[in-house]
């Protein structure tokens, strides 16, 4: 029993903890550890000259920088939402909420042909946009409006819980010593919220970078041009590329668990600023 | 609600509209021209281009995979929730986010991991070629991928349900002789039913709508390797709109079957947290 910390007379810590580190490991831990094992038999050079490709490079740069504008602009309207949510009465108003979650229920291949047929230059949002000169689906921006989707709930569904859990004892102090609305909003709600912000943006922009399926039929998918990286892996994969489709993949991955990471850090860096104050 | 905690009623209004309408745009529009466009044929065309033999093998392999990846995660998510929310152990912390893994990984990237483990040139390659064993594009690697990208969705749901429950209950039941079993079937399990089933229902809907992972190790061999999804991206691509988006229905059926059942735990939950506030003050 030297895993354990406390004692307890509940059975079956060994048989759950060992089974759930066999499934870990035989399901996820082994397979994904092939990235780092197929990596490994690259050269630097090799590698290095592939994940700096111009047309990795543009691969990376669409989809990390659409994934980083949705999910900015996910931030302002997730608040929005959250906020209405939370605090205001309107018809349809629990409708609305278990709606929330759609995009994250829908299958992926599902929002993408819905999102695709919408937007593109003949869809009913598609040639509104167009008459003013905007194409919305083919380009970038086809992709940031299916990344914008993809994101929606996970910023909405980390505020809303905060906002809802606000003392209402301290707004109703502020107003009493004379603080307006939006004085108690930018001096007690906002810091009070910005940790879930930070990591409703973060969960939202991790979700999206590696996203596939909402994305890859709007997308244009040119490329150098329109070509998400999941889909320059997939090319890849097609080319008998193994080792081309592994670095890409695996700076992906890393990236991605760097930015969990560094959420983490912020969050507790936040509350902690926060706390002091 | 005093002054002090709300806005004028014109603010109030105009944020509302503003979230409603982005919410209009973002949620209802896509759900609307799903339906709208799988119906614009008409009813007769929508069963039609439903029963196409290779829309029903497609279903029929999507029914498979879930069959099988549910039941499994759903043992793994039972095991790793009891350890998690019933002891207090090292390494605790990194087993929750090892758990977490899967989710934070890339579907694109959750398919090429297994091609480098069963593909023609990856590791366990040359092996399954000597003993003429075929995985990669074959449905085997279809129910492989699809546990790898639902696998922490019970475990999930069930971490914190389990948590909140607490182990006095059952500490109760085994020092008054219940077996170990004993104790899970009849003291757990009533406590942990609803985020139970919802964790079953969010795999499931999971397992069936996975596209990028099932995409990468499929093959796309019609009638054969084509999950729902698949085939939904194929007769699109076929520009048989009509067709593709009758069967994407199937699929949003499901999403707003998952939705709702959702909403219902979410209540029972909610109404037996208050019922156990009321007993204990």
């Amino acid at each position: 029993m030297i895993l354990l910390k406390q004692k307890t007379n509940l059975p079956g810590f060994h048989l759950s903890l060992g089974y759930t580190m066999l499934y870990l490991s035989l399901v996820v831990l082994i397979p994904l550890s092939m990235l780092f094992v197929k990596t490994s038999t690259m050269s630097f050079a090799e590698f290095w000259s592939v994940v700096t490709a111009p047309r990795t490079l543009a691969a990376y740069r669409l989809s990390f920088g659409a994934a980083f504008i949705a999910s900015f602009i996910n931030v302002f309207f997730g608040f929005l939402i959250a906020w209405v949510l939370s605090r205001y009465r309107f018809p349809g108003k629990k409708l609305v909420d278990a709606l929330i979650d759609f995009p994250f229920a829908l299958p992926t291949a599902v929002a993408g042909i819905a999102l695709t047929t919408l937007y593109a230059s003949n869809g009913i949002l598609g040639s509104v946009l167009a008459k003013i000169g905007i194409q919305s689906a083919y380009n970038a921006l086809g992709v940031v409006l299916a990344l914008m989707f993809i994101g929606l709930p996970f910023i909405v569904r980390t505020i809303e819980p905060v906002l809802q859990e606000l003392d209402p004892e301290l707004e109703e102090a502020a107003s009493s010593l004379g603080a307006g609305r939006w004085e108690i909003f930018r001096r007690i709600i906002f810091p009070a919220i910005l940790p879930s912000i930070v990591t409703g943006f973060s969960l939202a922009f991790a979700r999206t970078i590696g996203e596939y399926g909402s994305v890859v039929f709007i997308a244009g998918n040119m490329p150098g041009k329109t070509e998400i990286a999941p889909l320059l892996i997939i090319t890849k994969l097609e080319e008998f590329d193994y080792s081309g489709a592994t670095a890409i993949a695996l700076v992906m991955l890393l990236v991605s668990f760097l930015l969990l990471a560094l959420t983490n850090w912020a969050q507790w860096w936040t509350s902690k600023k926060v706390g002091m104050n | 609600m005093s002054n002090a905690r709300t806005e004028p009623a014109v603010v109030r209004w105009s944020l509302i509209g503003i979230a409603l309408a982005y919410l209009v745009l973002f949620i209802f529009m896509p759900l609307f021209i799903v339906f709208s466009t799988a119906l614009e044929k008409g009813i007769a065309y929508y069963f039609h281009s439903l029963t196409d033999v290779d829309t029903i093998a497609a279903i029929k392999l999507t029914l498979i995979t879930a069959l099988i990846a549910v039941p499994l995660n759903l043992v793994f998510g039972v095991a790793a929730s009891w350890v998690i929310a019933k002891f207090d152990f090292r390494g605790k912390s990194l087993l929750l986010t090892l758990i977490d893994v899967p989710l934070s990984v890339s579907p694109v990237i959750s398919g090429l991991i297994f091609v480098l483990l069963f593909g023609l040139q990856g590791l366990f390659g040359p092996w399954l070629r000597a003993h003429d064993i075929k995985i990669i594009f074959t449905p085997i690697a279809i129910v492989i991928a699809t546990i790898f990208v639902t696998f922490p969705m019970v475990a999930r749901e069930l971490i914190p349900v389990m948590k909140a429950q607490g182990s006095e209950e059952e500490e109760a039941a085994i020092t008054l002789g219940a077996s170990g079993w004993k104790t899970f079937w009849y003291v757990t399990l009533p406590n942990i039913k609803w985020g139970l089933l919802y964790g079953i229902i969010l795999c499931n809907a999971r397992a069936m709508g996975e596209f990028g992972a099932v995409s990468v190790v499929s093959g796309h061999i019609r009638g054969l390797t084509n999950t729902l999804p698949l085939q939904i991206e194929i007769l699109y691509n076929d520009y048989d709109f009509t067709a593709a988006f009758a069967a994407a229905s199937l699929l949003a059926f499901l999403a707003l079957f998952t939705l709702v059942i959702k909403t219902l735990v979410e209540y029972r939950y909610r109404a037996e947290l208050e019922a156990v506030g009321k007993k204990t003050h």
